[in-house]
């Protein structure tokens, strides 16, 4: 019987990230085209909340406290939990699912090591198909390629945004288990957390982004992007060439180095469409342009390609906006 | 201080000539090679505490025999010299294959940290790092924006970026770091850099040097396959609209109420 794992990452403040809970919709869909079960693993100091709320998408979730994990980075002391998890089951096969966040491809990398599995990353599709296929982008978005595990199981990280999450009809059930299995990998301190302003929410969970590059020019043409934004209701995000200028802080950077959005509307301001940039915003629904290059790459993939100056055109859209909206 | 960083040579996503072969593998003759951009950003990192600390800078990388030419860039940015695990076996390689191979070849070397790219523009799997860390019992730090080592102390203090700030961590060395684009933008080789490259020493290694065999690593023991591959769907056409600010703002109203995004 295929096992799907759902390895659930706790957000800082203790609850469920929104992506393992896409996760964790995700597996259970394959467990029933494969006629296995779906399993979610959280483990932290305190997996109370986040274990209960995954269980909202799960019929059952093992939830390890493991208090030694106090003031330690998470990723590797949670891998060998949820290692002694699946050594102990009998079942020595199975799926290992998580999110292709920094935590979950850190917990990934060193769950690989630990139990010998093979690993698919960046998924944006897994189907069953009498076995695990696992679609990936490849080359920037080039080609799309299905992959398979040549061994019983594996692990597979899924990017955000690729399947909505729905919640199960009746919550499943929430087990506790002491931490077991090894412990020998040592344990990175904490010496210090530090929360900065202008930490906006995730930019992945927006539903509009207005995004500018290198054309925006500095930091006060941002404030006309965040000006769109605010009117638009979504958030502010950028390319390498305005982070690394230090106008936009990295948290908002999207591409092959930051994060991977897939918004409803991606309105590009003053951005060339390089391949990296690309990656990360390819699958928006809706992606409009304003470029005073006509040749520009994202002249290829924009639904809509306002030629002409970022700041004429934004100014004016920011006015049709307003006017509308009364 | 010795620094040894992982460096991966990939197709140069600039020429976008990349393309599988008929066995669904990566043509690495089909595009010219580069040291993959990220792993550029941990060279630059390592140069630069070398700089300030004194010490070397070794460069790690499996690939096929043409991987000696393209470390021979990153040794013109500075690097001291390279270790080059190459072996017929090796081709067709999972993840599992290439940290259980490099965690091999790190055995070998003395160090006081490892650093590896926050992932591959080819492979982009971003957890070959974690993997080797935990091979070798290294503390992992990772998503380093800011790298601080104490020599004198042993320790090293590491700026992990996380979705609300950042988390100061530190651990003994030796350590494992996963570099970001954070800690500043790689240098170009110089002249100099360029001449005194040429002569600098790549060590060669096969399986057979390493104690591993062909048959549990490398292309004959892939724990995954491609099993194929296709053009993504094309996106509709483009429309493209010129005139006025006015007449360009109005197009784009236009486009989001139709699709009911205002
Ligand atoms: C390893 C690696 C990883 C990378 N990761 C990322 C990543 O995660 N994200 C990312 O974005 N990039 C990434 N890059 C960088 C990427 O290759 C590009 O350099 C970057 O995306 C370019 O940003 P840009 O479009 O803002 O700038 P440019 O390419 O310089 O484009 C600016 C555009 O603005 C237009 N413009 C200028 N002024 C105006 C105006 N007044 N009105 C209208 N239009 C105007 C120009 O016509 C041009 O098309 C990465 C590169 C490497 C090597
Ligand atoms: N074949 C390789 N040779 C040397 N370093 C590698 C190799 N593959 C991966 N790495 C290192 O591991 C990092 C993450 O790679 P990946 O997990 O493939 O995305 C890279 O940025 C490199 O630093």
């Amino acid at each position: 019987m295929a096992r799907f794992w759902v390895v659930g990452e706790p957000n800082a403040d203790g609850s469920i990230s929104k992506l393992s809970t896409e996760v964790a919709t995700l597996a259970r869909s394959l467990a029933d085209a494969a006629g296995g079960d779906a399993v979610g693993i959280v483990v932290g100091t305190d997996p109370g909340r986040a274990a209960a709320e995954l269980a909202a998408f799960l019929p059952r979730v093992i939830a390890v406290a493991d208090p030694g994990l106090a003031g330690h980075a998470w990723s590797v002391p949670a891998a060998e939990r949820v290692a002694g998890v699946l050594g102990a089951d009998p079942d020595a096969g199975g799926f290992v699912m998580l999110g292709a966040g920094p935590d979950g491809r850190d917990l990934a990398g060193t769950l690989a090591a630990l139990t010998g599995r093979g690993v698919l990353a960046n998924a944006t599709a897994v189907r069953w198909d009498g076995r695990l296929v696992v679609e990936m982008g490849a080359f920037g978005g080039k080609l799309v390629t299905s992959s398979g595990f040549t061994t019983p199981g594996g692990m597979v990280t899924i990017r955000p945004n690729m399947v909505t999450a729905e919640p199960l009809p009746t919550p499943g059930v929430v087990e506790a288990q002491a931490p077991a299995g090894s412990a020998a990998l040592p344990r990175v301190a904490i010496v210090e957390q530090v929360e900065e302003a202008g930490a906006v929410a995730p930019i992945e969970e927006a539903r509009i982004i207005v995004s500018g590059g290198r054309g925006v020019g500095g930091p006060e043409g941002f404030q006309l992007v965040g000006e769109l934004a605010a009117e638009l209701g979504g958030a502010v995000g950028a390319t390498r060439a305005a982070v690394d200028s230090g106008w936009v802080p990295y948290s908002q950077q999207i591409g092959q180095t930051g994060k991977i959005v897939k918004p409803q509307l991606y309105l590009a301001l003053g951005i060339s469409g390089a391949i990296q940039h690309k990656v990360g915003m390819q699958t928006a629904e809706t992606i409009v342009a304003v470029n005073r290059d006509p040749d520009a790459p994202i002249a290829e993939f924009a639904d809509l390609l306002v030629v002409g100056d970022l700041f004429e055109v934004g100014r004016a859209l920011l006015v049709a906006l307003r006017e509308r909206s009364g | 201080m010795h620094i040894v960083v992982l460096t991966k040579p990939v197709p140069d996503p600039a020429a976008a000539a990349e393309r599988l072969g008929p066995d669904l593998r990566l043509d690495r003759a089909a595009s010219p090679a580069v040291v993959n951009g990220n792993d550029e950003y941990a060279l630059e990192a390592a140069l630069k505490l070398v700089e300030a600390h004194g010490g070397e800078v070794t460069l790690l990388t499996m690939a096929p025999p043409s991987g000696a030419d393209t470390m021979r860039k990153a040794l013109a940015m500075g690097a001291t010299r390279g270790v080059l695990v190459t072996d017929p076996a090796l081709a067709g390689s999972c993840v599992r294959s290439t940290d259980e191979v490099l965690a091999a070849a790190l055995r070998e070397l003395t160090f006081d940290l490892v650093f590896s790219g926050f992932d591959t523009s080819d492979g982009n799997a971003g957890v070959v790092g974690a993997a080797i860390a935990a091979r070798l019992g290294l503390p992992y730090l990772s998503n380093a924006a800011k790298i601080e080592p104490d020599p004198a102390a042993g320790r090293v203090r590491v700026r992990r970026i996380t979705p609300a700030g950042h988390d100061l961590l530190e651990a003994p060395m030796p350590a494992l770091v996963v570099c970001t684009q954070v800690l500043g933008e790689p240098r170009y080789p110089s002249l100099k850099g360029i001449m005194s490259a040429r002569s600098k020493e790549i060590a060669s290694r096969s399986l057979a040097d390493l104690g591993l065999d062909g048959a549990t690593v490398g292309g004959a023991a892939a724990t995954t396959e491609v099993l194929d591959s296709r053009r993504p769907p094309a996106r509709g056409a483009t429309t493209v609209v010129r005139g006025s600010a006015a007449e360009g703002a109005a197009a784009i109203v236009a486009l989001l109420t139709t699709r009911r995004l205002i």
